[in-house]
C-alpha cells in the first residue's frame, strides 16, 4: 500500500476514495502473448480492481489491444496466437485447460473501435446476447433497462423495430454498449470506443463511462491521452521495445501516473513526444 | 497543342493509350450487340408463332395440352416439367450448396479448404452432356432400385432434377461462401465477445447478414437450373406430359426446343416457329430473376457502406 500513500500525499483530495478496500478483479501475472513466433506482449503483471475503470495507453503496436482482448479470450480467434503466465478472473485461471471461453465471454464482455451492431432492429441487438444465454425474463424490461444504462432509450424508444444500422456511429455504439450490458457481465472490455467518433459523440462515451463504473469493471484502451484523464482512475503505460514486443512500462493511479510519472519514457509519452 | 519543346509539360500524344480504349469498348459494345441480336430474332419469330392463326396466346398460356402436329398449342405442360425438374434440383442444389459454403468459410481448416475447393472446382467443370449420362445411366437405375421398376419409369423428372441439383451445387457453394465471406469480420466477433458459440455466431448473426446475397445466388441458381438443356433432354423424356410424378417421364421446355431444333421440321412450320416463342418465355424467366438476383445483392452491399 506505499503507493497509495504517496498519492494521498500528492493528492490530498482523493483521500476519501483512497480509504475504501480496493477488491481485485483481474490478476495478470506474467503474461506473455505470442503470434506464431512473434512475440507481441512480454512480462506484463497488473491487477484490475472491481468498479473501477483502467486505462490502457502507449504508442501503436505497444500490445495494449492484445493484452485486452486475451482478457476475454478474444485472441483465440487469431491464428497462432498463443499465451503464457496466468490471467486470473477473481481468482480463476483464465487459460486454465478446463476453461470454456465461450462462458468467459459471458462474464467479461467487449465493445470495439468501430461500432458492429448486428443488422437486425435495435431490440433484436438488445434482445440477442440475453437469448443465447438462455435468459427467461422479461425482454421488454431488459431491452429498457440497458438502453437506459446505455444513454440511449430516450433517443430510440420510439423506434426499437427500427434497423439499428440506421443510427448514427455515436448511437450505434451506444447500442452495441447496451448490448453488452444486456448479457450483465462483471467486465467490460473497450477496445478505443471513441476513436471513430466525432468530438460530441466521444463526450457523451465518455459520460457513460463514468456512470457505467458505478456497476461495472471497465478496461478501456485509447490512443486519447484526455480521455484516460478523464475517465480512468488506474492506467497502465504500455511501451514497445526494439524487438517490437510490447511491455508494461508503468501502471498507476491515474492522476499519479500523469501529474508525478516515474519513468521518463512515460513522461516522454504523455508529454507527447512521441507515439 | 503546346510544343513539348516549347513548354516543359506539354501535352503528348499517346495514340496506344486511345488505340487500346476503343478496341476495349468495340468488344464491350459487341457483347451488347449480341445480346440485342438475340432478343431481337427471339422476339420476331416469336411474333411470327403466336400471328399463325392456328395460335392464340391465351390458349398459349393456359393450354393443357401441348401437341403442334394437331394444332394443340397449350404449354403448361412443359413449363410444368420445367418446374418440376428445377424445384427437384433446388431442393437439392440449396441445402447442400449452402452446407458446403458454410463448412468452407466458417469451419474448414485451410487443409481441407485446399481439397475441397478444387474438387468444387473440378464438377463445375463436367460437361452437361456427361451429367446427361450419370442422370440416364446411374441416377435413374438408382431410383429404380429404390422406388421400384414399375414406379419410376426409364425417363423421369427426379432424375433429370437430382442430377441439375449436382450441376448448380458449385456454383451455389461458391457463391454462398462469397456471400458469407462478406460479412464482416466485426460481426462474429462482436457475436463471440456476447458469448457466442461457434454455431450460434454462424446459423444467428452471420448467415441472417448474408441473407440477401444467399438469396440472389438462389435465384441465379434457379434460373440456371430452368435453363439447363443436355440434362433434361437426355434423362427427363421426350414427349409433353402434365403430370405432378416426378417419376414419370415428362418434356421440358428446353428439351423440346432441343427435340424440334434437332429434328427434320420443316422451317417457318408452326412447329418450327413455336420454339422460339417458347425461347423468349425462358429468355423473359431467366432475365426477370438475375435482375431480381443483381437487385438483392445490390441491396446487400448497401448495408454495410
Amino acid at each position: 500500500m506505499n503507493s497509495l500513500s504517496l498519492a494521498q500525499v500528492l493528492q490530498p483530495g482523493m483521500e476519501q476514495s483512497e480509504t475504501e478496500v480496493k477488491k481485485t478483479v483481474l490478476k495478470l501475472e506474467h503474461v506473455n502473448i505470442h503470434y506464431g513466433s512473434f512475440q507481441a506482449v512480454k512480462d506484463a503483471s497488473f491487477e484490475i480492481y472491481e468498479k473501477h475503470v483502467t486505462a490502457f495507453i502507449g504508442p501503436s503496436g505497444c500490445g495494449k489491444s492484445t493484452v485486452l482482448r486475451s482478457i476475454n479470450r478474444m485472441n483465440d480467434m487469431i491464428r497462432g496466437s498463443w499465451i503464457d503466465g496466468k490471467i486470473l478472473f477473481n481468482g480463476h485461471d483464465l487459460y486454465d485447460d478446463q476453461v470454456d471461453p465461450v462462458l468467459i465471454r459471458r462474464r467479461i464482455g467487449m465493445v470495439f473501435q468501430k461500432p458492429n451492431p448486428f443488422p437486425k432492429s435495435i431490440y433484436e441487438n438488445i434482445a440477442w446476447g440475453a437469448r443465447i444465454n438462455g435468459f427467461k425474463g422479461d425482454y421488454d424490461e431488459l431491452v429498457e433497462q440497458s438502453l437506459r444504462q446505455a444513454a440511449l432509450w430516450e433517443e430510440v424508444k420510439d423506434k426499437l423495430k427500427q434497423n439499428a444500422l440506421r443510427l448514427s456511429g455515436g448511437q450505434q455504439q451506444r447500442l452495441c454498449i447496451a448490448r453488452t450490458i444486456a448479457v450483465q457481465p462483471e467486465v467490460i472490455l473497450m477496445d478505443e470506443p471513441a476513436s471513430a467518433l466525432d468530438p460530441i459523440a466521444t463526450g457523451r462515451i465518455e459520460e457513460l463511462i463514468l456512470e457505467l463504473k458505478n456497476n461495472y469493471t471497465i478496461v478501456i484502451v485509447t490512443h486519447n491521452m484526455g480521455q484516460a484523464s478523464r475517465v480512468s482512475d488506474h492506467t497502465a503505460f504500455f511501451m514497445v521495445d526494439d524487438k517490437r514486443t510490447g511491455y508494461l512500462q508503468e501502471y498507476a493511479e491515474t492522476e499519479q501516473l500523469f501529474l508525478n510519472p516515474q519513468h521518463k519514457k512515460t513522461e516522454e509519452y504523455i508529454s507527447g513526444k512521441f507515439g | 497543342m503546346i510544343d513539348p519543346t516549347v513548354h516543359p509539360f506539354g501535352k503528348k500524344m499517346r495514340i496506344h493509350e486511345r488505340l487500346i480504349e476503343s478496341t476495349l469498348f468495340a468488344f464491350a459494345l459487341l457483347s451488347i450487340v449480341i445480346t440485342l441480336g438475340i432478343a431481337i430474332i427471339l422476339i420476331r419469330e416469336s411474333y411470327l408463332f403466336f400471328s399463325d392463326p392456328e395460335v392464340e396466346l391465351w390458349g398459349f398460356l393456359t393450354g393443357r395440352e401441348w401437341q403442334p402436329m394437331i394444332g394443340r398449342f397449350g404449354f403448361l405442360p412443359l413449363l410444368n416439367a420445367t418446374l418440376t425438374t428445377s424445384v427437384i434440383a433446388m431442393a437439392l442444389g440449396i441445402p447442400v450448396g449452402l452446407f458446403v459454403a458454410i463448412y468452407l468459410s466458417e469451419y474448414a481448416s485451410d487443409k481441407t479448404r485446399g481439397i475441397l475447393k478444387p474438387v468444387l472446382e473440378v464438377l463445375a467443370g463436367i460437361p452437361t452432356i456427361v451429367y446427361g449420362y450419370f442422370a440416364l445411366t446411374f441416377m435413374t437405375p438408382l431410383l429404380r432400385s429404390i422406388f421400384g421398376m414399375e414406379t419410376v419409369e426409364i425417363y423421369n423428372t427426379a432424375s433429370a432434377g437430382l442430377v441439375i441439383g449436382i450441376l448448380v451445387l458449385p456454383m451455389i457453394a461458391t457463391m454462398a461462401e462469397d456471400a458469407i465471406g462478406a460479412v464482416p469480420k466485426e460481426l462474429r466477433l462482436a457475436a463471440y465477445a456476447l458469448g457466442g458459440t461457434k454455431m450460434e455466431t454462424t446459423f444467428k448473426v452471420v448467415i441472417p447478414a448474408a441473407l440477401s446475397g444467399l438469396s440472389a445466388t438462389f435465384l441465379l441458381a434457379l434460373s440456371r437450373a430452368i435453363g439447363e438443356t443436355m440434362i433434361v433432354a437426355l434423362a427427363a423424356g421426350a414427349g409433353p406430359n402434365l403430370t405432378f410424378s416426378p417419376f414419370e417421364a415428362a418434356e421440358t421446355i428446353t428439351g423440346y426446343i432441343v427435340r424440334i431444333s434437332g429434328g427434320d421440321v420443316s422451317y417457318n412450320s408452326v412447329d418450327y416457329n413455336s420454339i422460339f416463342a417458347l425461347g423468349l418465355i425462358l429468355f423473359l424467366i431467366t432475365f426477370t430473376l438475375n435482375m431480381i438476383s443483381r437487385k438483392i445483392s445490390r441491396m446487400f452491399h448497401q448495408e454495410y457502406e
